[in-house]
């Protein structure tokens, strides 16, 4: 029961891109289509699940195990690193399809920093490891929804006349606002 | 390229190549910490202090590391300056180091630092690279200030932690909260266009 609301509070409550502002990157970078923005999304979704798992592993079998706290940073960014470019040769050998889809995010997501977040957040919260699992599953799906709610709203924005200096990031970051504005509606629905 | 003087190298990325307002780049910490000025100084003289030396590593370290590993070497260099950055915080500025949470160990990915390291320390000398990355920390320092001034004042009435506007005013919380962070980049973003637009049509990015 308590994993439900992990799921729940990392898709909505505390939505990664909304609430802890990261991810922002991607999500005013990959964010003019729907479908791309689909795409990035489930990838992140992808590579961030598999990262909650591993790093967990890492952190509670090696650097708590034999005491080195301090390695935390660096052993997490080698980790995520090769985690892609191994995600990427496996879908690439397995699947095409996907991999033509995800293809060129994939390398991206490197120096995305909800992926490192995740993994920073789960040592923090003492999750255990279904619930690390699930929170990075669900943080996923937040930043899914999120960038193509955004990605929804900038395809009617190229239609709109927008003034000069607003253009570009600009007015994506008002349209942030206010779509963290109504994220902010579900705070209070649970209670982590 | 090597006529360049000291002063252009670091005022360009004050003003002309602005990481926040211009290259939008080092989104999330720009928007996380930025509730107080106090933080906004911490997290900007704690990204300037990587980006410093990453940059001078990267620098020295051109030469001797193969190009296809040249991304998880310098990640691994910046992972080890924001180790150093964040042990020395949680030591001499416990309070600060509290307030600014997972927001320094993610300074690791902050695109600011791979960026300069990749287009500018990689293809450029010690001395020039140390002094562009300061010129971007300075740029990045000054934005947040200006960030977390403006959320300060309106959000919590008081600047540097000390009260401003006196009992009568009511802070606009939501100043604080997310939607006032991408609500007061967005507008600051829009007058730094419409500034930059004045001053040298010809530079605006369409």
């Amino acid at each position: 029961m308590n994993y439900l609301l992990v799921l729940i509070s990392a898709i909505i409550v505390n939505n990664f891109v909304l609430t802890y502002f990261v991810g922002i990157c991607p999500f005013i970078g990959v964010s003019k289509k729907i479908d791309s923005a689909l795409s990035m999304g489930i990838a992140v979704t992808f590579v961030m699940t598999i990262t909650a798992i591993v790093t967990w592993i890492i952190n509670h079998y090696i650097l708590i195990a034999f005491g080195l706290p301090f390695l935390e940073y660096v052993s997490y960014i080698v980790v995520i690193a090769s985690l892609v470019q191994f995600v990427e040769m496996f879908i690439r050998k397995t699947s095409p399809a996907l991999y033509k889809t995800l293809g060129i995010f994939l390398p991206l997501i490197t120096t995305n920093c909800a992926i490192l977040f995740v993994a920073l957040i789960q040592a923090v919260r003492e999750l255990g490891f279904i619930e690390s699992l699930v929170q990075g599953f669900g943080a996923g799906v937040g930043f899914t929804l999120a960038i193509v709610i955004m990605a929804g709203i900038r395809e009617q924005l190229e239609l709109s006349d927008i003034p000069k200096p607003f253009q570009g990031a600009a007015i994506t970051l008002i349209t942030a606002a206010i779509l963290a504005l109504a994220f902010m509606g579900f705070s209070g629905l649970t209670s982590s | 390229m090597k006529q360049r003087s000291i002063t252009t190298e670091f005022a360009k990325g004050i003003v002309r190549d602005n990481p926040v307002f211009v290259q939008v780049l080092g989104m999330c910490p720009t928007l996380a910490v930025t509730t107080s000025v106090i933080n906004g100084v911490g997290m900007g003289l704690a990204t300037t202090f990587v980006l410093v030396f990453s940059a001078l590593f990267a620098s020295v370290l051109k030469g001797i590391v193969p190009n296809q590993v040249r991304i998880p070497v310098y990640a691994v260099v910046i992972a080890t300056f924001v180790t150093i950055a964040d042990l020395v915080l949680k030591a001499y500025f416990p309070p600060l180091s509290a307030s600014l949470g997972p927001y320094v160990p993610l300074i690791v990915v902050n695109c600011i630092i791979m960026g300069r390291v990749e287009a500018f320390a990689t293809r450029n000398r010690p001395g020039v690279s140390i002094i562009d990355a300061l010129g971007m920390g300075a740029g990045f320092t000054l934005s947040l200030m200006v960030l977390g001034a403006i959320r300060e004042i309106l959000g919590s009435g008081s600047l540097f932690g000390i009260g401003l506007l006196g009992a009568g005013f009511t802070p606009l919380v939501v100043m604080i909260l997310p939607p006032g962070a991408f609500l007061t980049l967005g507008i600051l973003m829009a007058i730094f266009n419409a500034l930059k637009a004045k001053s040298d049509p010809v530079l605006i990015r369409t």
